[in-house]
């Protein structure tokens, strides 16, 4: 390994103008890639690791600007660069393997030629010469038949498939840098960890050296050789990831690690198997859907799905995208009529009720769903948010229903100072918060909770999922648990449903399922999860002296 | 695909037929019609039973539905009937008319399209964020423009202060370069606001930050990633701003004096010569259908997502 650097940031400062004024967002930041590195810059959502990444590839949005501090690449400073200047590099020697491979293709060209497109602008060779790297690139990728697939549009082919074509032409030119701003964000868990693998191949191949920017420590952990931990816009700490990991001397950084759900940390067995009241009952659950265009065919979305939960307990039911999961939950709330089965929940079998009856009785059950920044209509206050569900059943006078609404924030740990506030003055955290208030105003006795934290900073999830328990315990409620993310449903729930192409391939009590999985298919999702690298997170939340510390 | 083909056909048909049909009933309702008009003047001193005979001739003494199926038959064969008021067969009007109508329109159109790609390229392309705010204000202007004012102040500019353009026996074509600019003004403007709109969304889309990373240049980008996806939407638009092109062209003909289709309407209505009106409508209906046909067609072409329905797995 060559001793200069091949990326050196110095003291970079970032800021972005918004109504004519200049808001940092990066402040000194300094670190180094060495040729053939894997430096993870890991941070949550307002840390500044995307807006640093896209300042290493010149790309800042339109109203960011470098303040000061250099980029050194091959020892060159390049932050002062023109776009024009900027373009002989990007693409050759600094490429990007984008966050979103759904909107990262030009939905109206084919793959082949968004691909060549690397090559011609950079002018290597002849259309014969790119064409027929093209094709080599394609199937290096793992894009087979690389002819057809060449043709191909994006929309024809899935987000694992897509990421794959980004790759190829990230690695096309074989440049010595790669930027991968959160490559497998968007992507499941198996998907994510087979574009890994072709990520760390492709580098090992060329010894490219790889600036990887994620949200998630476990993928860091994994697939990284050193760490920057970036906490609003500075540097918390950077070290070698197994020293960083085993040692971590900033309180930031440990507090991330014990937040991490991590394969570890199970949720403390608990004695269930004598009680026999089921909240939710749901027998041999079908469902088709008609597909358009064709005659009378339809699709089998969900096929025999059987799970029962018991009262006051947590049942998740976890799979992939295209799993179910989300048609089966439809089905418990009674937005589907299920093809076939049966669903009781509360001894009344919600498959039988329809109209107002079915109306009526969805104040029992109630929905949170997962992007907390789409469920609060933006125009409403908080208290009207929470307030609404109780209009569409019986009247109570409004005097009630203020205290009500009140009583629900205080339960969700927000104060009454939010009550007048639009959700835009809310952070995710606290939406979520809100939207869980809002689902228990009715007092259900089942909250189904659609992949309700997935789109939190883990430290904000690790909150949420803890005023969850505690709701549990205080209220008695039975939880539908709905995820992809297996470390989190092992933190949470009891029992568990495995899903995979409609069919639960498990089920059963949590240790049992995570410990002595029956199906291949949840060993696959099991040694999928990244954070294999990751020390026992359990042993620093453990310690008393440090948890104290960290809580505020 | 043929499913989609067939659809589009089917109810391009059927706005065909509905709109003979309305325009139809629309003109027989109207009270008086130009038999009587023409007949009934005092000059022409005919006795009652004289125009009775008139009307019987005409076919105008039938029931309506007996007329309104026979005036379909004569359509599909490509019969307009006789205009009353100039008692020379329809289609023979249309025939000295049309064309110079059409070729206004074609023009009016065309120069539009040119215009509003001008702009945002204009726009888009410069680096002086002055002339950008400048030249994305021109369509709000354009818009809140009326098309008889318009004609008149380019008359004044051009003609009457600059001396450009002769306003006494003009050439062929100087004769129709205000005519055009009258037409195209109006049109761009909401075009371009459009077109400028979706440039704007279009750049902030993940895949054109890919392609700046793969070291394309901004014009580059601009033309090859952009313009495709930013047309789609500007697509649909143009074809319902078709209908204000022939509305357009009726007013600029009549400001700039010139012979077409506008004068022919003007001067149908009048005399309440219904049968040279049904044709009017039914070729405006015609040309209308047919533009919006072919933006339904050309989806496809622009956009592959709605060419296939194959999904992906795995």
């Amino acid at each position: 390994m060559s001793t200069t650097p091949l990326l050196e940031v110095d003291d970079l400062a970032i800021s972005y103008r918004t109504n004519d004024r200049d808001q940092r967002v990066v402040h000194g930041v300094s670190f180094k890639v060495m040729p053939g590195e894997v430096v993870a810059l890991v941070g949550e959502s307002g840390s500044g690791k995307t807006t640093t990444a896209q300042a290493v590839l010149g790309l800042l949005a339109g109203n960011g600007k470098v303040d000061g501090g250099v980029i050194r690449l091959n020892g060159t400073d390049i932050s002062r660069w023109s776009q024009k200047r900027l373009d002989g590099i990007r693409g050759a020697v600094v490429s990007l393997i984008p966050q979103d491979p759904g909107s990262s293709l030009n939905p109206v060209r084919t793959i082949g030629s968004q691909l060549a497109e690397v090559m011609q602008i950079h002018k290597r060779g002849d259309r014969r010469t790119i064409q027929k790297r093209v094709i080599e690139l394609l199937e290096r990728v793992g894009l087979t038949p690389a002819e057809m697939r060449a043709q191909q549009y994006p929309h024809e082919l899935s987000g694992g498939m897509r990421q794959r074509v980004l790759i190829a032409i990230a690695v096309a030119l074989n440049p010595a840098l790669i930027v991968a701003d959160e490559p497998t964000s968007a992507l499941d868990v198996t998907v994510q960890r087979r574009i890994l693998d072709l990520i760390d191949e492709l580098r090992r191949e060329n010894g490219t050296a790889v600036l990887l920017v994620t949200h998630d420590l476990g993928v860091a952990a994994d697939r990284a050789d050193r760490l920057v931990v970036l906490q609003g816009g500075r540097i918390q700490e950077q070290g070698a990831v197994k020293e960083v990991l085993a040692a971590p001397s900033s309180a930031y950084t440990r507090r991330l690690l014990s937040d991490a759900p991590s394969l570890g940390k199970p949720r403390p067995v608990r004695i269930l198997t004598d009680n026999q009241d089921f909240a939710i009952d749901v027998e041999g659950l079908s469902h088709d859907f008609p597909l358009t265009g064709g005659e009378a065919k339809t699709f089998r979305a969900l096929d025999g799905v059987s799970f029962k939960v018991r009262r006051g307990s947590t049942h998740a039911i976890v799979g992939e995208s295209g799993s179910g999961k989300t048609t089966a939950v439809r089905s418990v709330v009674g937005f589907l009529k299920p093809t076939a089965g049966r669903i009781l929940v509360d001894g009344v079998d919600l498959t039988t009720l329809k109209g107002e009856p079915l109306r009526r009785f969805r104040k029992h059950i109630q929905l949170v769903y997962q992007n907390p920044y789409g469920s609060l209509d933006p125009r409403q206050t908080i208290a009207r948010i929470v307030e609404e569900p109780l209009l569409n059943f019986e009247p109570i006078p409004a005097a009630d229903r203020a205290r009500k609404v009140r009583d629900m924030l205080n339960r969700v740990g927000l104060s009454e100072s939010f009550l007048d506030r639009p959700p835009r003055a809310l952070s995710g955290g606290q939406r979520q918060r809100v939207a869980i208030a809002r689902a228990l105003v009715l007092d259900p006795r089942v909250l189904v909770l659609d992949e309700a934290v997935s789109a939190l900073d883990v430290t904000v999830q690790a909150q949420i999922l803890a005023l969850l328990d505690e709701l549990q315990k205080t209220l008695g409620l039975t939880y539908l648990f709905v995820s992809h993310d297996l470390a989190v449903v092992r933190q949470i729930s009891d029992t568990v449903s495995v899903m995979h192409k409609g069919r639960q391939v498990d089920g059963g009590p949590i240790e049992t399922v995570f410990g002595r999985p029956d199906s291949a298919y949840t060993r696959e999702l099991i040694d999928a999860i990244p954070g294999r690298s990751m020390p026992a997170a359990a042993a620093l939340a453990s310690e008393p002296a440090l948890h104290a510390r960290l809580t505020p | 695909m043929v499913h989609y083909l067939l659809g589009r056909f089917g109810q391009a048909l059927a706005v065909l037929a509905l709109t003979f049909t309305a325009a139809f009933l629309l003109l027989q309702v109207l009270p008086g019609d130009a038999i009587m008009i023409k007949f009934m003047a005092p000059e022409m001193a005919l006795t009652p039973e004289q125009i009775a005979d008139i009307r019987a001739a005409y076919g105008a003494d039938l029931p309506l539905w007996e007329r309104y199926l026979s005036t379909v038959g004569q359509f599909l064969t490509g019969n307009f009937g006789y205009s009353i008021q100039a008692g020379v067969p329809v289609s023979k009007l249309l025939l000295t008319n049309l064309p110079s109508t059409l070729l206004l329109a074609s023009l009016g159109f065309t120069a539009a399209l040119i215009l509003t790609i001008l702009l945002a390229a204009a726009s888009n392309m410069t680096g002086m964020g002055w002339l950008r705010a400048g030249l994305q204000a021109l369509p709000s202007l354009f818009i809140s423009v009326p098309v008889f004012w318009l004609g008149i102040m380019l008359i004044q500019i051009f003609s009457f202060q600059l001396g450009l353009v002769s306003v006494i026996s003009p050439g062929p074509v100087e004769k129709l370069v205000l005519p055009v600019m009258t037409l195209a003004i109006p049109i761009s403007a909401p075009l371009a606001q459009i077109l400028m709109r979706n440039i704007d969304q279009v750049l902030t889309q993940p895949f054109v930050a890919v392609a700046r990373a793969k070291g394309a240049s901004r014009s580059w980008v601009l033309w090859r990633h952009v313009a495709r996806n930013a047309l789609l939407p500007t697509l649909t638009i143009a074809g319902v701003l078709f209908g204000e092109l022939l509305a357009g062209a009726v007013v600029t003909e009549a400001v700039f004096g010139l012979s077409g289709l506008g004068g022919l309407t003007y001067q149908a209505v009048g005399n309440h010569d219904t049968a040279v009106l049904q044709a009017i409508v039914v070729i405006s209906a015609l040309a209308f259908v047919t533009i919006n046909l072919i933006v339904d067609l050309l989806y496809p072409v622009l956009d592959p997502r709605l060419g296939s329905k194959v999904g992906a797995t795995a």
